[in-house]
């Protein structure tokens, strides 16, 4: 075993020494082999831990979200229509929810207005999410001003500010008075956003949605499965950003590979030769090829992964919160929990290290088990 | 030293520190079971139904909640008009003869 591990030292030693003779040709291909490594790994890190996150967060969202359209386009609900799906065997609560947008047009931000039953307020009191307070610089206790859908100015306190823990899911929200909100918007007192539906049984979603279209032809049901979802699509693997990272990746690594495979360079055919000519064995020349595979896949491997983990986990996605962010004022700032898997870095070393090795070493059997006198002399 | 001993020692760092990814990770999730858990009581609360991920759009605030034509209304397969609608997927069951409404499905 010691002689074993010995051989594998010298060979090592060997390899090093040869690939430091070409410094500069391995150095640009371990950086840019660990900067492709870096942003695949960064991009698997982060939609996979915002789908999780989105997973449990989103758990407890309603059943159903019933909307009404109207010309195909989303419309305001009856508020009687809660009442009507509140008849359906198996609804255990159908409540029609208020909410809407607001746009600012002096901070350029849009907001989102709700009231809720749980967090009541009293008239001319709001809540208001961490982010607002951060961007719009308004505490406790500001006042904020609103124009109303009638060009009236509508002054309210800010009560409370929602925790910064939750912001990933309230960072653009005000909660207001029901009162407030009717004057701000000029929704009628018989009118609400959507319906929020609760099912007893999870098993009987789809048959209540179902019976919720008969009833109201008009209506469009949401279940929370149709809300998960939407997160699985928004940071599916084949959308469009994610996609064109993702393959600009694999074409870099088609391109490397392409190059290892096509064929070794005079250089190395010579070195092969040489080799083989003061004896050593084909089976010592693919050991070295091995290693020198391994000395670059492996190594910017595994740098790749661990400053793609920093930079998604520690450092915030710095790089990717540009993306995010688009033409947003109002931003949560959030960081991520790290959720991975071995299979993710399984998937990661398949796609990476071993196309790169077997490329590798292929063409170095190939050139060993030619006649070295043969190799030298062309 | 020789080569191959400060080699495999880098290559052995570079395991240990995959390894402490794993054990970070684990510990991270045990710390941010409150974090998550207050956003689940928010949710439940508020009934939310969106991350409040990108604000520069309506369908973009609330994804889940806009018809699933709404990134493509001009044309199914036009191009997105905000950042964030790049990440989305085109709905699987887009082609010539989709009727809109067969989208919303």
């Amino acid at each position: 075993m010691k002689r074993w591990i010995n051989k594998q030292k010298n060979i090592i030693d060997f390899t090093l020494s040869s690939l430091l003779r070409r410094k500069g040709k391995n150095t640009a291909l371990f950086f840019i082999y660990m900067v492709i490594v870096f942003l695949l790994s960064s991009v698997m890190f982060y939609t996979h831990a915002l789908k999780q996150e989105a997973k449990i967060i989103l758990q407890s969202t309603p059943d159903i979200v019933v909307q009404r359209n109207v010309a195909g386009r989303h419309d305001l609900i009856p508020a009687r229509y809660a009442e009507e799906i509140r008849k359906i065997r198996g609804v255990s609560a159908a409540t029609p929810r208020l909410w809407g947008y607001y746009y600012d047009p002096q901070s350029r931000a849009n907001f989102t207005l709700m009231v809720s039953e749980s967090k009541p307020l009293a008239s001319g009191d709001i809540m208001i999410g961490s982010g607002i307070s951060r961007t719009l610089k308004v505490f406790q206790g500001d006042m904020m001003t609103f124009r109303t859908f009638a060009g009236d100015l509508l002054t309210l306190q800010v009560a409370n500010i929602l925790s910064s823990e939750s912001e990933l899911v309230s960072s653009d929200l005000i909660l207001l008075s029901e009162e407030d909100f009717r004057y701000l918007t000029g929704m009628a007192k018989e009118h609400a956003t959507d319906v929020v539906v609760r099912v007893r049984n999870p098993k009987e979603f789809k048959t209540v949605a179902g019976k919720i279209v008969n009833l109201l032809p008009d209506s469009r049901p949401i279940l929370k499965d149709e809300i998960l979802r939407t997160y699985d699509a928004v940071f599916d693997w084949r959308s469009g950003m994610v996609a064109l990272v993702i393959f600009i990746s694999v074409l870099a690594f088609i391109i490397f590979s392409w190059d290892k495979a096509s064929g070794l360079s005079a250089e190395e055919r010579m070195e092969i030769g040489i080799l083989k000519a003061i004896g050593w064995e084909t089976a010592d020349v693919i050991n070295m090829k091995f290693w020198e595979g391994t000395a670059i896949s492996l190594t910017s491997f595994l740098s790749g992964l661990v400053l793609a983990y920093v930079h998604i986990f520690s450092a915030s996605a710095p790089l990717f919160a540009q993306v995010l962010k688009g033409w947003s004022i109002l931003y949560p700032s959030f960081r991520l929990t790290p959720f991975i898997n071995p299979y993710q870095i399984a998937t990661l070393f398949f796609l990476t290290v071993v196309p790169y090795t077997v490329a590798t070493i292929v063409p170095s059997w190939r050139a060993a088990t030619v006649d070295p006198d043969l190799i030298m002399r062309s | 030293m020789r080569r191959s001993e400060v080699y495999l020692s880098c290559l052995g760092f570079l395991f240990l520190l995959l390894a402490s990814i794993f054990f970070h990770a684990r510990y991270q999730q045990a710390h941010a079971a409150l974090r998550l858990n207050e956003m689940a009581r928010i949710v439940k609360e508020l009934e939310l139904t969106d991350l409040c991920l990108f604000t520069e759009a309506r369908y973009t605030r609330h994804p889940s909640q806009a018809d699933l034509q709404t990134p493509f209304q001009d044309h199914p397969m036009a191009m997105e008009h905000f950042p964030s609608g790049s990440f989305v997927k085109i709905p699987e069951n887009i082609g010539r003869n989709t009727c809109y409404e067969a989208l919303d499905q």
